[in-house]
């Protein structure tokens, strides 16, 4: 904690780094024989853990700034953001790529016939705007139309949770993990939201 | 329905002229590798306990070449590191780290239900070495993978025959064991605790279907089922029941577990067909474990020469 106040130009590259991590480690993984008989499903499985992982940390944000008070953590809000739509693309490219090498014929069949990956992908589709409208110069120029657009963010959060339900055959407990920590998060907001709210409403009247 | 013709199996099918003996060296760790050579007619590893001594173990046993596919094998490592075994852990990993605690000697077989000799058995009893024969199947995955196994075990039709099913025998049953000490993953709900699984005694009696006791020329390691585990080549994956301490026979089909748990996903015939696709993904092709690009799964798993009489009249779309 002291670190963050006397260097504050550190966290943004730490950050970064952290993010980067898992790639790094994965790669490593694949050059050292370490992914596996199904190395394809490996990558699968691990790029689409950290897509869902790194939203529900981006997710976790403000919540986490409000009761701990660390400003610092808004600073990072966007680059855990952009990392988790990076983690989905890796994820939706090694679906392309090594797990159907391009058959588009296939992929078609598969979001349309198969619901899993239709709100997987949608969930990717989503996350796209989001993605562009992540700079600046963005932000000035939707003014109060991002943080509508950015409210998307809940519904990728689900989507993509429920892409992790609807794929695995008898083990519920990770995506319920998943679930239940969305579940916390969205609580803590609307708490903060009805308190938000109370405050505004009581405020004419006090002054 | 009746055994089909239970004496379909004649020995001439088994001992194919392209069948040799193979004796094999007993292999590595030398001292207890000499104590199995001396046990003799017993399946060796059984001789002792703990995954040491399985995994060195070596089997004589003849190669039946007439019912082998000569298509690559996958590497032993590939066969015993990526294992569906759910009694250890749902992850494909988990067998491998965690099977370890599974004590397969001694090994109790009850024989039960509709047959002459109900009776239980200690496994050395049921399969002895020299009946063993090397089986290299295909293996396909309801997950949409597939490997090439070598197996070593004997057609089940010949301990069924042993048995003597009665008249009313139509399926059998099989049962892994359920002892959540030695096997952790069933201290968590996730299937239907213990594994059941079954086939109509015309499949259980069909020459491909196995026994399997060993793998890559030794006693079978922990993750893939040891002591005894059934080998279906024609069906998916999980029809493959592991560690087996019951054998049931029945009157009517068995309630098994993967269609206990999803009876729109998994059916009770679960014969490999790329036409009839699993709800949630496509059957028609599959990832070779090793291979890049997916292949189109065939009929049957490409037995369908030999088994496909088993089904004739049946909507495979319907009994799936």
């Amino acid at each position: 904690m002291m670190m963050y106040r006397m260097k504050p130009a550190l966290i943004k590259p730490l950050v970064f780094i952290a993010c980067l991590f898992p790639l790094v480690f994965g790669i490593w993984a694949g050059f050292t024989d370490q992914l596996g008989a199904n190395p394809i499903e490996e990558i699968t499985h691990r790029t689409g853990d950290w897509a869902l992982r790194l939203l529900l940390i981006t997710l976790a944000v403000t919540p986490l700034r409000r009761m701990l008070g660390w400003g610092w953590l808004l600073r990072v809000r966007r680059m855990l953001g952009l990392f988790a739509f990076f983690y989905a693309c890796l994820h939706l490219l090694t679906y392309f790529v090594l797990d159907q090498f391009f058959d588009w014929d296939e992929i078609l069949k598969d979001i349309i016939k198969r619901p899993y990956i239709t709100i997987g992908f949608s969930a990717f589709v989503l996350l796209v705007p989001l993605a562009v409208t992540s700079t600046n110069a963005m932000m000035r120029r939707l003014g109060k139309r991002w943080g509508q657009l950015h409210q998307l963010v809940y519904v990728v959060a689900v989507f993509g949770i429920l892409h992790y339900l609807w794929l695995v055959k008898a083990d519920y407990l990770l995506p319920l993990i998943h679930a239940a920590i969305l579940l916390a998060l969205l609580l803590v907001r609307a708490w903060y939201q009805r308190q938000a709210l109370s405050t505004r409403r009581t405020a004419p009247q006090t002054s | 329905m009746l055994i089909k013709r239970p004496d379909d199996i004649k020995p001439s099918d088994i001992t194919d002229e392209k069948i040799y003996h193979q004796r094999r060296a007993f292999l590595q760790a030398g001292s207890r590798a000499a104590l199995a050579v001396a046990a003799g007619a017993v399946v060796p590893g059984l001789m002792f306990p703990g995954e040491a001594a399985a995994q060195v173990a070596a089997l004589q046993f003849k190669k039946n070449a007439r019912f082998s596919t000569d298509e690559e094998i996958n590497s032993l490592k590939d066969i015993t590191r990526y294992n569906n075994f759910y009694e250890f852990g749902t992850d494909k990993k988990d067998p491998a780290k965690y099977a370890h605690t599974l004590k397969t000697d001694p090994w109790n077989v009850r024989v039960e239900g509709e047959v002459e000799k109900p009776a239980d058995y200690q496994l050395e009893d049921l399969i002895r070495e020299s009946q063993l024969e090397e089986r290299i199947y295909r293996m396909r995955c309801v997950e949409a993978w597939s490997m090439v196994i070598p197996w070593v075990g004997i057609p089940l039709s010949a301990l069924i025959k042993r048995f003597k099913p009665t008249s009313k025998a139509r399926y059998v049953e099989f049962t892994t064991l359920y002892d959540p000490a030695q096997m952790p993953g069933q201290k968590r709900g996730v299937l239907n605790w213990p594994y059941v699984e079954g086939l109509r005694m015309d499949e259980a009696m069909h020459p491909l279907t196995l026994l399997a006791v060993g793998l890559y020329g030794k006693v079978l390691p922990n993750q893939n089922g040891a002591p005894m585990r059934l080998v279906v080549p024609w069906k998916y994956g999980f029809k493959n029941i592991k560690s087996i301490v019951k054998i049931r026979f029945t009157e009517t089909m068995p309630n098994t577990t993967w269609n206990l748990s999803g009876p729109q996903e998994y059916g009770f015939y679960a014969n490999v067909n790329p036409e009839v696709d699993h709800p949630r993904w496509s059957q028609s092709r599959e990832r070779r474990i090793g291979e890049f690009f997916k292949r189109k799964t065939k009929m049957f798993n490409g037995y369908e020469e030999q088994v496909a009489s088993l089904y004739s009249g049946m909507d495979l779309r319907h009994s799936y």
